[in-house]
């Protein structure tokens, strides 16, 4: 504690405080407390927890990556172009954030399933049916970690100074290569932010893969449907599984915080 | 800001004080009031014990039952990790020995109800599906439930008896959320219960199994119900001639 005039900080805040962290900190103690953690490296090494484990991190990667793709163009045009409904765009983006995700992946079985919306046409053009395949957790994941991405981005490119951006511009760069080798450059802590923030949100997607993509080992059972499935038959493996879950998220937000926050 | 604050503040110290004189009123007036009796219910059993609830509702004012509906296994999973609730309805025997197991059982199980599991098919069969050995077809969309829930422990029989290696898709937590993928046209077949097949409002059809694999659903109070009474006169309900009658007219058999 380095800090300037810090006097005795106001008990009220301590202790309201202290209250808001014990609910996060509670649950886990409830998972370390029930944790076989004698067997623990035998239950998180078994097959099927090594393939959801596995499956988990491909889809969660592929779906940071699409939402990089597609989330920072959005983000950049919401954040500089000026257009007709814009505030309904911010609002559609954050949607996912806040709808069910069971919901989420109902409107998806509805839109891209085999009788779904663009889904029948599609699979009568190619025969390529998504839900149930590794390609549904994919979508499914993309779409609730996209508005993560969106949001940390579209906020650093509002806080950022446009002086060096029209000095850029003013020196004959066009748009496409200002974002390139000015904005870019300069919201890069932000971008990992928002990438990181959207594979931990990935990650421990459960109710929109569970609906639209099934259930199946090796293919669409990923970590967290693990964790539900084998709750009900083998409670040591969904507790290893979900330790597994929280070190790994809990290890890559302590390093994005510590990234976020320095200037 | 400091405007905000402050009625933030108001309004937690509100809804705190609101909630204690809530719960203050409803623990004095509960002998007015209706006792809340928590049913358990496998989701097989959802239109049934809908219908029950009614009945038994209509037969005993004192009493009102809420239905919380889920595989059988998360029902276990709850009754074992002490859920405040009255009754336990699961659609097997076995996932009810494990909670007769762990001690939350008041009294012993009682079977109330079997069911047949058949292969559901969308109205007029259009893959042709005859038997079992279809299931091992690798162009139809298949599915099943997970290991450990009743229908799925069902169907490892019933595909086992047939000696069919199954070209399964998805295994699905619980009979409904199976039933639903069916009736939507994301599967082309699964293994689900033949009451199952009559609740797919006219969307699924039945190819009956040569071989007859059933569950029996059971039912029990539990030892650390809120409401004692509720909970017996309910599974005595369940096992009257009325009940029966509603469990037969959902394609229920009795035991």
């Amino acid at each position: 504690m380095t800090d300037r005039a810090t006097p005795r900080a106001p008990w009220p805040l301590v202790a309201l405080g202290a209250l808001g962290l014990l609910i996060v900190v509670v649950p886990l103690a409830g998972l370390a407390w029930r944790a076989p953690w004698t067997d623990l490296p035998s239950l998180v090494s078994s097959p099927v927890v090594r393939d959801a484990l596995m499956l988990s991190l491909v889809t969660s990667v592929l779906a940071t990556l699409c939402s990089v793709v597609v989330g920072v163009p959005l983000a950049w045009l919401l954040a500089r172009v000026p257009f007709p409904g814009r505030r309904v765009v911010r609002g559609l983006i954050t949607l996912p954030m806040v709808l069910p995700p069971v919901v989420g992946g109902a409107a998806l079985l509805f839109a891209l399933g085999r009788r779904g919306l663009i889904g029948e046409p599609l699979a009568e053009l190619t025969g390529f049916v998504m839900p149930f395949s590794i390609w549904a957790v994919v979508v499914a994941n993309t779409f609730v970690a996209l508005p993560f991405l969106v949001i940390t981005v579209e906020g650093a490119l509002l806080g950022l100074d446009q002086r060096y951006e029209q000095a850029a511009a003013s020196l004959g760069a066009s748009r496409l290569h200002v974002l390139r080798r000015v904005t870019l450059p300069a919201i890069a802590p932000s971008l990992w932010a928002g990438a990181v923030l959207a594979w931990a949100r990935a990650l421990g997607e459960f109710g929109a893969t569970i609906t639209f993509a099934g259930n199946l080992p090796g293919r669409t059972q990923t970590l967290p449907l693990a964790v539900f499935v084998s709750l009900e038959s083998d409670r040591d493996t969904a507790v290893a599984i979900s330790l597994v879950l929280v070190a790994v998220s809990l290890s890559v937000l302590i390093g994005l915080r510590r990234r976020w926050w320095s200037p | 800001m400091g405007a905000v604050i402050r009625w933030g503040w108001a309004l937690c110290v509100a809804v705190a004080v609101a909630g204690c004189g809530g719960a203050a009123r409803s623990g004095d007036g509960s002998v007015a009031q209706r006792e809340t009796v928590l049913v358990l219910a496998a989701s097989s059993l959802t239109e049934a014990f809908a219908e029950i609830e009614e009945a038994f509702e209509a037969a005993n004012p004192r009493f009102d039952v809420q239905l919380s509906l889920a595989g059988s296994p998360s029902l276990v999973v709850q009754v074992e990790e002490g859920i405040p609730a009255d009754v336990v309805a699961t659609a097997s025997t076995a996932t009810m020995a494990r909670a007769a197991t762990a001690g939350a059982l008041a009294d012993e199980p009682v079977p109330f109800a079997t069911n047949r599991l058949v292969i559901a098919v969308p109205v007029g069969n259009p893959e042709g599906i005859s038997g079992p050995a279809d299931l091992a077809r690798p162009e139809l969309l298949v599915g099943v439930c997970a290991a450990g829930v009743p229908c799925g422990d069902a169907a490892t029989e019933v595909l086992d008896r047939a000696g069919v290696e199954a070209a399964i898709d998805t295994y699905e937590p619980n009979v409904r959320a199976l039933l639903a993928k069916l009736v939507d046209g994301e599967l082309d077949v699964v293994l689900v219960y033949e009451t199952d097949v009559l609740a797919g409002l006219g969307s699924v059809e039945a190819v009956e199994l040569s071989e007859d694999v059933t569950v029996t659903a059971t039912i029990a109070p539990l030892v650390d119900a809120p409401h004692p009474d509720g909970a017996r006169a309910f599974v005595a309900f369940v096992i009257s001639p009325q009940g029966r009658r509603i469990l037969t007219d959902n394609g229920f058999a009795l035991p």
